[in-house]
């Protein structure tokens, strides 16, 4: 396993934002490197490298940006900074740490695929970090790398513009950002068309994670062989995991995309807090179906977790210890579902609040013998049923958390209570030490 | 919300015009950002305008921004209405949002949440009776590894504990 860091080996250094900081430590480089290839080497080298989108679904990077109509112009591209998935949190740290590590990945995109506009979606909770990415894109102005000559390219324009949300988790979905950017509700759309064909305003547009865009620069200096290297299979690179619950030390890790989960929670994140045993980890999100504590002895490789029966997803690592009631933690789950349903497909806007309903009465003592039976039908009756994932994002975990923990779903009917009382969600310990790639956050 | 008003695209005329001039000249630098013919995608960053200048988005400052983007009312209506941060009513002079999604609640969050309600007076979105702040419960903010986490008008607090969370919001003026 390498111990090579991308997007993380600055962070934390003092006025490492800056341009000038950028500079000294090799940045824009790349940039430079890639104006002087083929618009299509430079998309060879990404889908050689087996980059996948850091987002959520996982896709491959380079496949994704060959999806693009040839002939049709204007293109854009959308970067997903909306980061909302509970248990994510690693977006943010990049672009307050490394914002031009970003811009360039967005104008290295952009020369590749021809597209001469892009827009930042931050969700709108990041005032800071909107702040800190408008500085660095003006900073980036006033030194000729954006602008009507990309870094010097006569004939080359390029604006990056920073678009701030305002309170919608399902902008994170990309059909449904790209009608928020347009000035409505967030809405997704029925696809096909993708947004590869017909995204922003009508016109072919790519949308990539902020995370999956840091990554390029070093793609394009290093090759793309050498970033497929630090990974496995059709997995390349290294991956920012999020880890947050029962842990000694919560935070951002940078690791190769196939790293053990169970290293990852016991040795870098300092084990479990007071000692006690993992009972369930969601490993990507809390959309991601949850694994036991037994089952955590595997990779965090897209395709590895697939085959556990769950996700990579954001990378969002949650760790729950024994001291933690289930139904508890997937009623908080189902709510959030239940509160971010956008309201459009009508299994989602009536199944998630109905969910949420039946883990309340649940938890609180008053379950009937079948409720637990109803919930599984209910999941399973919006999984697959609506035009955006979050239909399935709400069901996931619900299936997951009653096949896998039932007798203790069970107990809370035939006790008539929650056996874990006032202390549902385990034996919390307030602001604990949280570690940022590497230094103390 | 009554939307009588709203009906009434020149609502806006009865603002004070000061206020829709600043509204005006803050607006223009961000339509920059939009193509000339897509104005319309500017309806977030202009309601965000809106509610600094005016407060909160009451049917004459959704009439306003929709004016200015070139689209109906409603359209504006239906933004305001659709993301959560948006104060469709009016609200105290600061507001406060405990984050009580999965990560925060497994360090404290809905102790403190619940702590805070009891000193405060005040019930999820209540606002305090001298009008001082609103306190609202939120989703996922995306602070998780540094747990828990709330926004006190827009900026975030992380690691709170309920001593640190009663401190930020005692100096509250």
């Amino acid at each position: 396993v390498s111990d090579t860091l991308i997007l993380t080996k600055r962070w934390g250094e003092k006025g490492g934002h800056t341009l000038a900081a950028y500079r000294a430590a090799g940045g824009y480089s790349a940039l430079h490197k890639a104006l002087s290839m083929a618009p299509s080497a430079i998309v060879e080298e990404v889908k050689a490298s087996n980059l996948r989108g850091r987002g959520g679904a996982g896709f491959a990077t380079g496949l994704k940006w060959t999806f693009l109509p040839k002939d049709i112009r204007p293109r854009y591209l959308t970067v997903n900074a909306d980061e909302s998935e509970p248990g994510t949190f690693k977006d943010r740290y990049i672009i307050e740490f490394e914002p031009h590590m970003l811009l360039e990945g967005i104008a290295i995109t952009c020369l590749a695929n021809d597209i001469h506009l892009a827009y930042v979606y931050i969700r709108g909770e990041f005032a800071k970090q909107a702040r800190a990415l408008e500085a660095a894109i003006a900073e980036a102005y006033a030194a000729g790398l954006l602008g009507p000559r990309l870094a010097g390219k006569e004939g080359f324009a390029l604006d990056v513009h920073v678009h701030r949300g305002a309170g919608a988790y399902i902008c994170g979905e990309e059909s449904a950002l790209l009608e928020s950017l347009e000035g409505k509700k967030g809405y997704p759309r029925l696809k096909p068309p993708f947004p590869a064909v017909v995204g922003l305003w009508g016109k072919p547009t790519i949308i990539n994670n902020v995370e999956t865009l840091a990554n390029v620069p070093w793609i394009v200096e290093h090759g793309g062989a050498a970033f497929a290297a630090l990974g496995t299979g059709k997995s390349g690179g290294t991956r920012l995991f999020c880890v947050s619950g029962h842990v000694n030390r919560p935070g951002v890790y940078e690791k190769p995309v196939h790293y053990n989960l169970k290293k990852l929670i016991m040795e870098d994140c300092g084990g479990m807090v007071g000692g006690r045993k993992p009972k369930a980890v969601i490993p990507g999100g809390s959309s991601a179906p949850v694994l036991t504590g037994d089952e955590i002895d595997v990779s965090l490789e897209f395709d590895a977790l697939k085959a556990a029966g769950t996700m990579a997803g954001s990378g969002g690592v949650i760790v729950f210890d024994e001291s933690a009631c289930m139904v508890r933690a997937l009623w908080r789950i189902a709510r959030f579902y239940a509160e971010e349903s956008c309201g459009q497909c009508t299994p989602c806007r009536e199944g998630t609040p109905w969910m949420e309903g039946v883990l309340e009465k649940l938890e609180a003592g008053h379950g009937v013998p079948g409720d637990v039976d109803r919930l599984m039908q209910m999941a399973n009756s919006i999984g697959g049923q609506t035009i955006c994932a979050l239909g399935d994002a709400a069901a996931m975990p619900v299936q997951s958390f009653v096949k896998k923990f039932k007798a203790e779903f069970e107990r809370h009917v035939t006790e008539r209570r929650c056996p874990f009382g006032d202390a549902a969600w385990g034996k919390t310990q307030e602001s604990r030490d949280a570690v940022i790639g590497g230094v103390r956050a | 919300m009554p939307n009588v008003d709203l009906r009434s695209p020149g609502a806006w005329r009865e603002l004070p015009p000061d206020a829709v001039q600043r509204f005006d000249a803050e607006l223009g630098p961000i339509l920059k950002r939009y193509p000339e013919d897509r104005k319309a995608s500017a309806m977030i960053p202009a309601l965000r305008m809106g509610e600094h200048i005016f407060g909160w988005l009451s049917p004459p400052v959704l009439a306003l921004a929709a004016d200015r983007l070139g689209v109906s009312p409603t359209r504006a209506e239906e933004v305001a209405t659709f993301y959560v941060m948006f104060r469709n009513q009016p609200t105290g002079r600061h507001l406060v949002e405990l984050c009580t999604n999965v990560s925060c609640c497994l360090s404290g969050a809905d102790r403190i949440f619940e702590a805070l309600k009891r000193k405060l007076g005040v019930e999820n979105g209540g606002t305090t009776a001298d009008g001082r702040l609103t306190l609202r419960e939120v989703e996922c903010l995306g602070a998780c590894g540094t747990a828990p986490a709330m926004l006190v008008d827009d900026e975030m607090e992380e690691r709170l504990t309920l001593a640190k969370v009663e401190k930020i919001v005692g100096d509250l003026k």
